[in-house]
C-alpha cells in the first residue's frame, strides 16, 4: 500500500475513534458510576472501574429513591406508567398510521394531496404549540385524571407516521387491490388480509421509532399526565431534582440507565429489522 | 355462464374521450377477444365490464341484468390479471379460497372446490406454497385457478400471457383454449398479440383509439377485413397494400404494365388499394403474370418470406421452405384473385 493511502486510512480511523469516544464516554461514565458506592465517586474515582462493585444504586433508583416530598419508592411506579402508556400508544398509533398511509396511497380521494400536505406540515410544528390548548381540552373532557388522555395524544401525535407507510405503499401493486375487490373484499378487509401482512419491514421501522419517541417524551407527559400517574422521564427529572444533603450521583446514573434501557433493548432486539425495513422496497411478486 | 351485451358505451376522463361508443354482444359460452395497440381502450373496457371503472354513458348487461353501478363483487365475474395479482402473504390454497371465504361459502365446500380446481389445473402440489415460491407459469396457473374457483358467469382476462416467456406463452395459450372448450364458459380476453387473438377467439373486436374497427369471427377478420387498419393489424407478416387501378375486371398495380384479371371484381372502379396477404401470391410460368425480382429472403423454418419488387412496390410473399426462390431471381407472379381485398384509398374502407 502507498504511504498516502496509509495516512488517509489512519485519519479516517482517528475521526471514527474521536466520534466513538464522544458518544461512548457519557455512556461509560453512567455505567461505571452506577455500580460504585457514592464514597468512591466522592473520593475522586469518576472515570475508572469501580474498586468495589455494588448494585445498591440500581436497587435504590428502582425502589427507594425519593422523587418528591414524602415519596420515596424509586422509579418503578413511573416505569410501569410509561409501559402502560407507551405500549398501547405505539401499537395503536402504528396500526392507525399504517391504515392512513394505505388509504392515502391506494384510495386517493378528493383533496387527499392537501391532507398529505397538512400532515407533513403538522409534523414540523413544535409540541409546545399544542400544550396549552390540550390541557384545556383535557380538563373539559375529564381526561386529566387517567393515562388514557396521554395515550390518545401520543396516538394522534404519531399520525405523521402515515407518511412512511404512504411512501411504502405507493409501490404496492394496484392489481392486487382490484383482484381483492372482485373477490368481494372491502376497504378494511383488503387492508387487514392483504396489505398489512406485506408491511412488516416498514411496520418494524415505525414501531421502533414511535416507541423511542413516545418513551422519551417529556413535555406532554409533564403537562398532561395525572400527578399520580407520571411517566419515567418525569420521574427521572423529579428524582434528580430532589435536594438531599448530598447528591447521589451513582443513584442518578442508575436511574438514567433504567429510563434509557427499554429503547436500547428495542434497538438491540429489533435493530436488524430496522435496517432491513429502511432499505427494503415494496412487495415483490 | 351468461351472455354479455355492451351498448353504446362511452368513457371520459375529464376532457379525454377514451371510449367512443362501443357496441359488442356475445352469447353464453363465447370467447371474445379485445385486441388493439396500447392505449386503444381495451383494458379500460375490460375494467368497466369488471366494475372497477365507471361507465360514462351507455349500458353493460351480463345475462339479462344491467350491471352499470353494480359493484365488482356482485357482478358474478372473475378476473385474471397481467401481473397475476396473487396475494403475497397467502398460500396458493388461501389465494384460491379467498373469494369463496368472502362469499361466506362454508369451509368444507371451499376445500372441495379448491381441490377440484387444483386437480383440473394440476397445481395440487403447489397448494401450500406462497406466490414468491412459484415460477411464472405456476403463478399463471394459480391465477387461473383462483378465477375458476369463483365459478363466475364471465371470466375476464387482462393480457394474462404477456409476462411469460415465448415457449410458455404458447403452452398456456393452448391450455386456455382447451379449458374453454371443456368448460364452455363465457370469456372476455384482452391482448395486443394478434396470434393470441386469432387462435383463441370465437369473436374478435379489433380496437383503435376508443372505437371498434371490426367485430367478427377470426376467419372473417382475417379474410375479409373491414378496413385497412384491421387488415394491417391482423396477420404476420402483414398484408401487402398495393396502390392499383381497376378498369372493368382488369387490375393494374402501380408501376406495372401488365394487368391481373379480377373476375369477381366489385362495382368499385378507378383507384383502389389492393390488400394482398403474403400467401395469396402465386408463381406462374414464365411469360405470364407480373415480373418480380427477389430482393430479400427471410427463412423462419417452415416458411420463407421473400421481399419482392413488383412494379414500383415492395411486397412480401410466403413460400414453403422447400419452394423458396433464390435471391436476385425473377419470378412471375399471379394472384388468388378471390382472396384479394380492395380498399378505398381515401376512406380506407373495404370495397368488395
Amino acid at each position: 500500500m502507498k504511504p498516502e493511502a496509509n495516512l488517509s486510512r489512519a485519519l479516517i480511523y482517528l475521526v471514527l475513534l474521536l466520534a466513538l469516544g464522544f458518544f461512548a464516554l457519557p455512556a461509560w461514565f453512567a455505567v461505571v458510576n452506577s455500580f460504585k458506592p457514592l464514597e468512591e465517586i466522592q473520593s475522586g474515582n469518576v472515570f475508572g472501574l469501580p474498586q468495589v462493585w455494588t448494585v445498591q444504586p440500581w436497587v435504590k433508583a428502582w425502589s427507594q429513591a425519593c422523587t418528591g416530598a414524602g415519596e420515596c419508592s424509586g422509579l418503578s411506579r413511573y416505569f410501569l406508567n410509561s409501559v402502560i402508556a407507551v405500549v398501547p400508544a405505539t401499537l395503536i398509533g402504528s396500526l392507525w398510521g399504517c391504515f392512513n398511509g394505505y388509504v392515502l396511497a391506494k384510495w386517493p380521494f378528493k383533496r387527499s394531496e392537501a391532507v398529505l400536505f397538512v400532515l407533513m406540515f403538522g409534523s414540523f410544528l413544535p409540541i409546545g404549540l399544542f400544550l396549552f390548548p390540550l390541557t384545556v381540552i383535557f380538563d373539559r373532557m375529564g381526561l386529566s385524571t387517567t393515562l388514557t388522555g396521554l395515550i390518545v395524544v401520543y396516538i394522534i401525535y404519531s399520525l405523521p407516521t402515515a407518511l412512511f407507510f404512504k411512501n411504502y405503499f405507493v409501490g404496492f401493486p394496484g392489481e392486487l387491490i382490484k383482484a381483492a375487490r372482485i373477490d368481494g373484499a372491502g376497504l378494511f378487509r383488503i387492508f387487514w388480509s392483504i396489505v398489512l401482512p406485506t408491511a412488516r419491514p416498514i411496520m418494524m421501522v415505525v414501531i421502533i421509532m414511535s416507541f423511542t419517541n413516545i418513551w422519551n417524551d417529556f413535555l406532554f407527559a409533564l403537562v398532561l399526565a395525572p400527578y399520580d400517574a407520571l411517566t419515567v422521564t418525569v420521574g427521572l427529572n423529579n428524582l434528580i431534582n430532589v435536594v438531599e444533603d448530598r447528591a447521589e450521583y451513582n443513584v442518578h446514573m442508575a436511574a438514567a440507565l433504567i429510563a434509557a434501557l427499554p429503547t436500547a433493548v428495542v434497538y438491540v432486539v429489533a435493530g436488524k429489522h430496522f435496517v432491513r425495513g429502511l432499505t427494503s422496497g415494496a412487495v415483490k411478486g | 355462464m351468461a351472455s354479455l351485451h355492451i351498448q353504446n358505451v362511452h368513457k371520459r376522463f375529464g376532457t379525454h374521450h377514451i371510449l367512443k361508443g362501443i357496441d359488442l354482444s356475445i352469447e353464453d359460452g363465447e370467447f371474445l377477444i379485445l385486441v388493439g395497440p396500447s392505449g386503444c381502450g381495451k383494458s379500460t373496457l375490460l375494467s368497466m365490464i369488471a366494475g372497477l371503472d365507471d361507465i360514462s354513458e351507455g349500458e353493460i348487461r351480463i345475462g339479462e341484468r344491467v350491471v352499470n353501478g353494480v359493484s365488482p363483487k356482485d357482478r358474478d365475474i372473475a378476473m385474471v390479471f397481467q401481473s397475476y395479482a396473487l396475494y403475497p402473504s397467502m398460500t396458493v390454497r388461501e389465494n384460491m379460497a379467498f373469494g369463496l371465504r368472502m362469499k361466506k361459502v362454508p369451509p368444507a365446500e371451499r376445500e372441495q372446490i379448491v381441490d377440484r380446481v387444483s386437480r383440473m389445473l394440476q397445481i395440487e402440489h403447489l397448494l401450500d406454497r406462497r406466490p414468491a415460491q412459484l415460477s411464472g407459469g405456476q403463478r399463471q396457473r394459480v391465477a387461473m385457478g383462483r378465477a375458476l374457483a369463483r365459478q363466475p358467469s364471465i371470466f375476464l382476462f387482462d393480457e394474462p400471457l404477456s409476462n411469460l416467456d415465448a415457449k410458455l406463452r404458447v403452452e398456456m395459450r393452448a391450455e386456455i383454449k382447451a379449458l374453454h372448450q371443456r368448460l364452455r364458459s363465457t370469456i372476455v380476453y384482452v391482448t395486443h398479440d394478434q396470434v393470441e387473438a386469432m387462435t383463441l377467439g370465437d369473436k374478435i373486436a379489433v380496437m383503435k383509439e376508443g372505437q371498434v374497427m371490426q367485430f367478427a369471427s377470426p376467419k372473417e377478420i382475417y379474410e375479409r377485413p373491414a378496413n385497412m387498419y384491421v387488415a394491417g393489424f391482423m396477420g404476420s407478416p402483414s398484408m401487402n397494400f398495393v396502390p392499383a387501378n381497376l378498369n372493368g375486371q382488369q387490375l393494374v398495380m402501380s408501376g406495372c404494365t401488365q394487368s391481373v384479371s379480377m373476375p369477381q371484381a366489385s362495382a368499385a372502379q378507378g383507384a383502389v388499394i389492393a390488400g394482398i396477404r403474403p400467401e395469396h401470391w402465386t408463381v406462374q410460368a414464365e411469360g405470364q403474370g407480373l415480373p418480380a425480382q427477389v430482393e430479400l429472403l427471410e427463412p423462419t423454418g417452415a416458411d420463407t418470406y421473400a421481399t419482392l419488387r413488383v412494379g414500383d412496390q415492395k411486397v412480401t410473399m410466403r413460400f414453403a421452405a422447400a419452394q423458396a426462390p433464390q435471391q436476385g431471381q425473377t419470378l412471375h407472379l399471379g394472384l388468388q384473385t378471390d382472396a384479394i381485398s380492395l380498399f378505398d384509398p381515401k376512406t380506407e374502407q373495404r370495397l368488395n
